[in-house]
């Protein structure tokens, strides 16, 4: 029996899922592997199904594509076209062109591995948050935006009854209505950015009036909730003992300095932060792909330079989920001619290729008046934990620099253990950089995940 | 007016709900809840101590990537409570430091 080509797709958010709709209807055999119990990634979080949700769009955008990519989804798995893997946390890829073996590890125990094997690999591993560090951010109650986020999505819980969400980004408007719709307080939304700072970029804007017309329906929704939005502010603090109970929030100048006198207290229970995404690049630097910038270089048709391996979504560069379906679309039509040993017709994804630069621009503006506030390290004092797995002092980082030499993160990482830890540095990897003035560097990590020691003895080829 | 609370706002109905215990206490659990979201129903924000400073630890990115949310489950340690489903008779402890026996 000869075997139609086999495509695996790792990653089931909008990305994943718009790739294997696209592939799969082309006759390519997809296997779609992901770690959460259900398909649809962060943006897409469904709740568990015991909680019986009848109304789940009410905490959910684009509920019509999710209908669509879901039915899509299954009517590919009833057909027999495509194989959707849950559960499955996927920790090394390997191989090369025509050949290769994505280990996954089976959730929730994580103890045994399983390979798929495919003749192509589509990465579409979405993003995690990047959140920079401040005096308090380590207690229980401060959590990240997209955290508060997918735990309301998922689990039907709030973080607490009164919640500041705070930070930069455009994350943090769904958010708040968010947690604001479901029933909490949001005592403030303080975002570091100017907004005025868009007018620079009116041209770009103009060709955006849909996004000029959803972030007018938030600022609408949080009036309606007398939601206080703070912009050119940002928290300074979080305090409490054991459990986050105010954050002080201040106003910042046009240098990023804080104004004087501006400092004010909040009380609340929760602080939802965060400051822009990043993506998930470990399966691709293990593959040997070539980043650009944080995120997987991609050509037009979204292939990585090393062959056989496509990437979509935020894996290649931050742009929510409209650009990730867009990427993930283009990616799977490629898929199914280059296997076929085909080009694809350029006039079957000009309509996502139009989309995909459109949205490139936007979010390129969007990074540029989101960055994090100049003069944020200075804010760090030298007792606040940057590394939270290793419990790593501002003082040690800096003291690696200035008293110890180290010229680049990864000197520091083996002289302060920052970046060691569980996390392996996703969540301290920003900050250091930022306190030592060395450029983040890819972390190289040679696992995705944590793997149990007898996972990889059983492994018969581990090594490529 | 009742008050709004993520499940009225979702109109769910649950199926029915089950005990897990946590540090020995009793605790009521929705079916479809990790254990974070089922402790976090419950009131608890934090089940883990630091190996170094012995600070307290919850969730922080809820997502499975930051590892702050560690804890015991059934014996075994640094179990990611974010996303770990809760189950019927789940024996749950807080985490202290490495959460084995030093």
């Amino acid at each position: 029996m000869t075997e139609r080509p086999g495509l695996v797709v790792i990653g089931a958010g909008p990305a994943g899922l718009a790739a294997t709709l696209a592939a799969a209807a082309r006759g390519v055999r997809v296997t779609l592997v992901d770690a959460a119990p259900e398909a649809g990634g962060q943006f897409h979080r469904q709740p568990g199904a015991g909680l019986g949700a009848r109304r789940t769009r009410a905490l959910h955008h684009g509920w019509r594509t999710w209908e669509r990519l879901r039915d899509g989804l299954a009517a590919h798995i009833a057909a027999g076209r495509v194989t959707h893997l849950a559960d499955h946390h996927v920790w090394c890829v390997e191989g090369a062109r025509g050949a290769f073996t994505a280990h996954a590890l089976l959730g929730p125990g994580q103890e045994e591995s399983v390979a798929v094997r495919a003749d192509a690999v589509l990465l579409a591993t979405g993003g995690y948050e990047k959140v920079l560090p401040f005096p308090g951010w380590t207690l229980p109650g401060v959590v990240t935006a997209g955290g508060a986020q997918a735990m309301l999505k998922g689990g039907l819980v709030l973080p607490g009854r009164t919640a500041v969400v705070a930070g930069t980004g455009p994350l943090l408007l769904p958010v708040a209505v968010g947690l604001a719709d479901a029933g909490a307080k949001v005592a403030a939304l303080v975002e570091s950015a100017d907004p005025r700072a868009f007018v620079r970029h009116a041209r770009v804007l103009a060709a955006h009036p849909d996004k000029l017309a959803e972030g007018a329906r938030y600022a609408a929704r949080l009036a309606r909730h007398r939601v206080g939005v703070h912009v050119r502010h940002t928290v300074v603090a979080a305090h409490g003992t054991g459990r986050l109970d105010a954050v002080t929030v201040a106003a910042l100048d046009a240098d990023g300095r804080v104004r004087d006198g501006s400092e004010r207290r909040i009380p609340c229970d929760s602080l939802a932060v965060g400051h822009g995404m990043l993506p998930h690049t470990d399966l691709a630097e293990t593959l040997g792909c070539r980043l650009d910038g944080t995120g997987v270089a991609v050509d037009d048709e979204q292939r990585t330079d090393v062959p056989g391996v496509w990437a979509a979504g935020e894996t290649t560069g931050i742009g929510g989920a409209a650009l990730s379906l867009a990427e993930g679309r283009i990616a799977g039509l490629s898929v199914a001619a280059r296997l076929d040993s085909r080009a694809p017709e350029p006039g079957s994804y000009a309509e996502a290729a139009g989309a995909r630069a459109g949205l490139r621009e936007f979010f390129a503006v969007v990074d540029r008046v989101c960055a994090p506030p100049a003069r944020w390290t200075e804010r760090v004092g030298d007792d606040t934990q940057v590394c939270r797995c290793e419990e790593v002092s501002a003082a040690a980082v800096r003291e690696a620099v200035d008293g110890l030499g180290a010229g680049d993160v990864r000197t520091v990482k083996l002289l302060t253990r920052a970046g060691m830890g569980w996390c392996q540095g996703r969540m301290c990897g920003p900050a250091v950089a930022g306190l030592t003035g060395c450029p983040p560097t890819p972390a190289r990590r040679p696992f995705a995940r944590p793997v149990p020691l007898g996972v990889l003895a059983r492994e018969p080829d581990a090594s490529p | 007016m009742r008050p709004r609370t993520p499940a009225r706002l979702v109109r769910a109905r649950p199926e029915p709900s089950f005990t897990v215990t946590f540090d020995g206490r009793e605790i009521t659990v929705l079916p479809g809840r990790t254990i974070a979201a089922a402790l976090w129903s419950a009131g608890v924000v934090s089940w883990r101590t630091t190996r170094d400073r012995g600070e307290p630890r919850g969730v922080f990115c809820g997502i499975g990537v930051c590892f702050d949310c560690l804890l015991t489950v059934n014996g075994r340690p640094n179990q990611r409570a974010c996303l770990v489903r809760a189950e019927p008779g789940d024996v749950i402890r807080t985490q202290e430091g490495t959460g084995h026996d030093d």
